[in-house]
């Protein structure tokens, strides 16, 4: 199993500030528990101040037929929009960014493990369920799993030809997110303050 | 001694690299240190490199401090966790070893162990982050340290000839913002990039000392230029190094290229770090041809 839970409300709404948003809920496959009420709440509020250009609710917004179809459908809305935020477990906000590669694609929740079957995901995005999302500060290419060395503060020196040290085959995860965040104008986010990662968090979840 | 005290003089800063063995008989070690490295700034000891096993580099730093020379402590996350390496710095301190240079560190996999759990509990900026910390006496967890807070030259390396360098700009100005003093270099061998390089690294106002491998034979360079990470030898000194197999043998080619690097970026840097890889003794040599 999985949990999503939202972001402290100020981060959501510092990613929100000012910008007309889009919005994406995952109601998850049935391993994902969803913060359905939460989100409904938040997004109701945004509603009301006209910020919101469109939303689709749905499940298994990391299925690719089923989302490639319907983010088409939205397109205008979409492209109304400076933000496209995702509420759904980390593999979902790493599918849209992955389909929206020039729209700034940001990370509603984090994702904490919980025992039990993980879900099946159709595509090669992966989730470690850290609990502290990074997605937002990298283009929406997840660092832990991305990089063989989990790093959150940029590359190490060690990619050959835009390939990682560990593994040839495998292209360098922080290369990506650099052409990434050039590609969307955000080089800007590589300016955040150094992170520390914070490895209590599922205890403090399950507390 | 801190080696950014001699940047802040304006001093062009030497410093020379030395690899502990798998084993714990350092003598040899530290009489070719003396003899050959004696008259240089300081000496890096690297930490496990390309992630074998090998005596320790606190250990190491401390025996040649007490050999009257100037150790740089090279730290790296792979091997240890945000406890023990705040602790080995703590250490450090009490060993009166003042610079530091603070790395992520290779993987695992790379190395003589690959069934090794990688750490990467920090990495590299997060670690020069909690160095800056433990400066203001506090430690990662928030805890005030007892007594005087500790107080190191941080170092931070960067990769200038790097395939992806706006990337490697990037990570150097989240470096210096974490607090890095100075840094140094991957190896050079194309002066050119370097300069371009150092035009934009400049605006950091951090003093670089440029990265100096001594070629040792044709088969190396082309070595380095398939396996190692941001160096790239061009053909050019590839041909020379083949020119001349028995010049090249004694290590005269090598040093002379070298020796021509180091002039070509010195206007353009603060200093120099030679990694002799078991040529210390051509290090001499070399500052004298490059004239430093």
């Amino acid at each position: 199993m999985l949990i999503t839970e939202l972001k402290p409300r100020e981060t959501i709404e510092s990613l929100a500030d000012g910008k007309k948003v889009f919005v994406i809920n995952c109601q998850g496959c049935k391993e994902v528990h969803f913060p359905e009420k939460e989100a409904n709440e938040l997004q109701k509020e945004w509603s009301e101040k006209g910020i919101v250009t469109g939303i689709i609710t749905t499940d298994y917004i990391c299925n690719p037929e089923n989302m490639e179809l319907r983010l088409q459908a939205h397109k205008e809305e979409i492209e109304a929009a400076d933000v496209v935020l995702v509420f759904s477990c980390g593999v979902g906000v790493q599918t849209i960014a992955g389909y929206l590669e020039e729209k700034k694609v940001c990370a509603a929740c984090d994702t904490y493990p919980l025992p039990g079957f993980q879900g099946v995901t159709p595509l090669e995005y992966k989730c470690d369920q850290c609990g502290e999302c990074y997605l937002n500060l990298t283009g929406g290419i997840c660092p832990i799993t991305a990089c063989s060395k989990s790093l959150v503060n940029g590359q190490c020196g060690g990619a050959k030809n835009g390939k990682c040290e560990v593994d040839s085959e495998m292209e360098c995860g922080w290369e990506r997110i650099y052409r990434r965040l050039e590609q969307i104008g955000r080089l800007d986010v590589l300016k955040c303050p150094t992170q520390v990662r914070n490895f209590a968090t599922d205890e403090e979840v399950s507390k | 001694m801190k080696i950014t005290e001699l940047f802040e003089r304006g001093e062009f800063v030497v410093s020379a690299e030395v690899g502990p063995p798998k084993g714990f008989h350092v003598e040899h070690l530290l009489e070719e240190a003396k003899t050959y490295l004696s008259g240089i700034t300081a000496v890096n000891v690297t930490d496990n490199q390309s992630s074998v096993m090998r005596l320790g580099s606190l250990a190491m730093c401390k025996a040649l401090k007490d050999e009257g020379l100037t150790p740089i402590y090279q730290l790296t996350c792979r091997d240890r966790n945000r406890i023990a390496l705040q602790s080995d710095l703590l250490s450090a301190a009490m060993f009166g070893i003042e610079n530091l240079l603070l790395l992520t560190g290779d993987h695992t996999k790379l190395g003589d162990h690959p069934q090794a759990k990688p750490v990467f509990d920090l990495d590299s900026v997060s670690l020069i982050h909690a160095v800056t910390e433990l400066e203001k006496g506090v430690d990662l967890g928030g805890n005030e340290l007892i007594g005087e807070a500790p107080k190191f030259a941080k170092g931070a390396v960067v990769s200038p000839c790097s395939d992806s360098v706006d990337a490697q700009l990037a990570k150097m100005e989240r470096k210096v913002r974490a607090g890095a003093d100075y840094f140094q270099t991957q190896a050079v061998f194309e002066p050119e990039k370097f300069i371009k390089f150092m035009e934009k690294a400049k605006q950091f106002g951090k003093p670089v000392q440029v990265g100096i491998i001594i070629p040792k034979s044709a088969g190396m360079a082309k070595f380095m230029n398939n396996n190692v990470a941001g160096i790239h030898v061009p053909d050019e000194m590839i041909e020379e190094l083949k020119k001349d197999k028995e010049k090249t043998k004694a290590g005269i080619t090598g040093v002379e290229i070298a020796a021509r690097i180091i002039k070509e970026c010195k206007p353009y840097c603060q200093g120099v770090h030679i990694m002799a890889l078991g040529w210390e003794s051509k290090v001499p040599d070399l500052l004298k041809l490059a004239e430093i």
